[in-house]
């Protein structure tokens, strides 16, 4: 019985990475097929870009001014508080910024897809688009994956900008440190592979957020209970994934540019 | 068989069935549903599908526009052996066929006009004449006031009617209902029939009917749609509709296939206590 049961559990765990790559290789794949879906590609830019943007801006910067905070009281007992901006940009930059603003995007949208495309597959009109000759990958699929890709990828710049700034503010208002110094150090200190791991990330975190809510929303069976459930896997799995991607990309990187 | 054309469908031969399921089986989690299918849907003709609940009407159904696969057997729809089509090139085919889905299915997010205009609205037609067109099919179904409303506004019967009139608003060749009077009221349910009825008699559009109410059934084919009273009329006394007959399910094969005259005269023991 228990061998039955491993066994049943695997066979279902290789069937959802098959259903999740054939899902997104279809989706991705209509990118190049017409009819192209421009309008609803900017609605949903609209909703996870814009519709997010308080969120993103009030965590970056509170999570850079608490990063200064943090880090001032140790440097302090080395004499280094001069490397405060350093030590606020590369965080932000390299790590806190698309991580915890990817993860804010997937608490916000991954669920709102799942949830979305959930309720539309239990009450049949996700049938309903197939009867009436509409792609659902296409229609529904392809649009919110772009759309995530390229409004996350904005989003963590606005991030990391903003965390600097709270990181700043922080540093000069509450610690007393020079303005000038904090942010020419910020500036100073980076170079090109910091800067491309934090712009390589969000188009990663993006892809998952949206391909993994549609994957959740598309699968959805058994009413409003269904739903629920689709909702709270697709928050939980997102999450997960955008974790294990960042420490992937991270290793990957550095093992190329050694920094 | 023919090849798709550019409005989703070939021109078929007068003879031609527009549906042919041929020894078609399906089932889920190794359970089998349907076993051995097979009959046809000839050019006007109407087949009513009946069956207990749970027998596998809608999944019938759904194996008729594509939206389910079968595991054995064949399905060719306008000629187009839609069992062995790919899922892309099935859009187009579908564009040919409307479905009345059992609750209607309509976007809830959507207004009327855009549920019903949804198919122009892809085809990039103007927003004028969709408006036109979706107006006409709205006035088919008498419902031409709701226009701007939302699915959460209107009741479940007129759900069912705006149900309707998206399938109709292409002229599709083929139309599919499950269950459209399924969780509603005799008044309401006898409006459905009789849209189902103007169609048929009006346009004289193939049509598989899904139901598990004999009464609208029996409706169907004893009655016929007047144009001049704009309502339905019983048949002379003994005479049924020539164009529609009817399919009985039970346990997942087909028990029946015939007239109206054949399904009330059969000595079959589980027909006669279906239908008594």
């Amino acid at each position: 019985m228990p061998l039955a049961t491993i066994d049943a559990a695997a066979k279902r765990g290789v069937l959802a990475v098959q259903q999740y790559a054939a899902m997104s290789g279809r989706a991705m794949g209509n990118l190049f097929r017409r009819p192209f879906y421009r309008s609803d590609v900017f609605l949903q830019a609209d909703i996870i870009g814009v519709g997010s943007l308080p969120i993103v801006i009030l965590t970056g910067f509170f999570l850079g001014g608490v990063l200064a905070l943090q880090s001032s009281s140790t440097l302090t007992q080395f004499g280094a508080t001069a490397y405060t901006g350093q030590l606020v940009s590369f965080s932000m930059i390299k790590e806190i910024g698309p991580v915890v603003t990817a993860l804010m995007v997937s608490g916000r949208n991954a669920s709102g897809m799942a949830s979305e495309l959930g309720s539309m597959m239990v009450t049949e009109q996700i049938d309903a688009m197939r009867a009436l000759g509409t792609d659902p990958l296409k229609k529904l699929v392809m649009p919110r994956i772009v759309a995530t890709v390229v409004m996350l990828f904005f989003l963590v710049i606005l991030s990391d900008m903003v965390g600097i700034f709270g990181g700043g503010f922080v540093s000069v208002v509450m610690l007393g440190q020079d303005g000038s110094q904090y942010f020419h150090t910020a500036y100073q200190s980076l170079e090109f592979p910091d800067v491309l791991q934090g712009l390589v990330k969000p188009v990663f975190f993006g892809f998952i957020i949206a391909s993994i809510g549609c994957f959740y929303g598309m699968k959805t069976r058994g009413g409003t209970q269904g739903v629920g459930r689709s909702t709270t896997q697709a928050v939980v799995v997102s999450s997960i994934l955008i974790i294990v991607t960042d420490f992937l990309i991270s290793r990957f990187l550095i093992g190329i540019f050694g920094r | 068989m023919s090849a798709v054309g550019a409005n989703g469908a070939t021109a078929p031969d007068a003879d031609e069935p527009v549906v042919v399921f041929d020894d078609v089986s399906i089932g889920f989690d190794r359970k089998p549903v349907l076993e051995n299918i097979s009959f046809r849907i000839r050019r006007g003709e109407t087949r009513i599908l009946l069956g207990p609940a749970g027998v596998g009407k809608s999944v019938l159904l759904k194996l008729t526009n594509g939206l389910l696969r079968p595991d054995s057997g064949r399905i060719f729809v306008f000629g187009n052996e839609i069992s062995a089509m790919r899922e892309q090139d099935l859009f187009e085919i579908r564009g040919a066929i409307g479905t009345v889905f059992q609750e209607g299915a309509l976007f809830d997010s959507l207004t009327v006009r855009d549920n019903v205009g949804y198919r122009l609205l892809e085809e990039h037609l103007s927003e004028e004449e969709t408006t036109r067109r979706v107006t006409e099919a709205l006035r088919f179904v008498e419902l031409e006031q709701t226009l701007d409303k939302f699915p959460s506004e209107l009741s479940g019967g007129m759900r069912r009617r705006v149900a309707i009139a998206r399938a109709i608003v292409t002229n599709p060749k083929l139309i599919l209902y499950d269950s459209p009077t399924g969780g509603l009221d005799p008044i309401t349910s006898t409006t459905i029939i009789e849209l189902v009825m103007k169609q048929r008699d009006v346009s004289h559009t193939s049509s598989l009917v899904i139901t598990h109410r004999l009464q609208d059934a029996f409706v169907l084919a004893t009655h016929h749609f007047s144009r001049e009273k704009n309502g339905m009329l019983p048949l002379p006394a003994g005479e049924t509709d020539s164009h529609t007959s009817f399919l009985l399910l039970h346990q997942g094969r087909l028990a029946f296939d015939g007239t109206t005259a054949e399904l009330v005269h059969s000595e079959d023991p589980f027909i006669r206590e279906y239908i008594s």
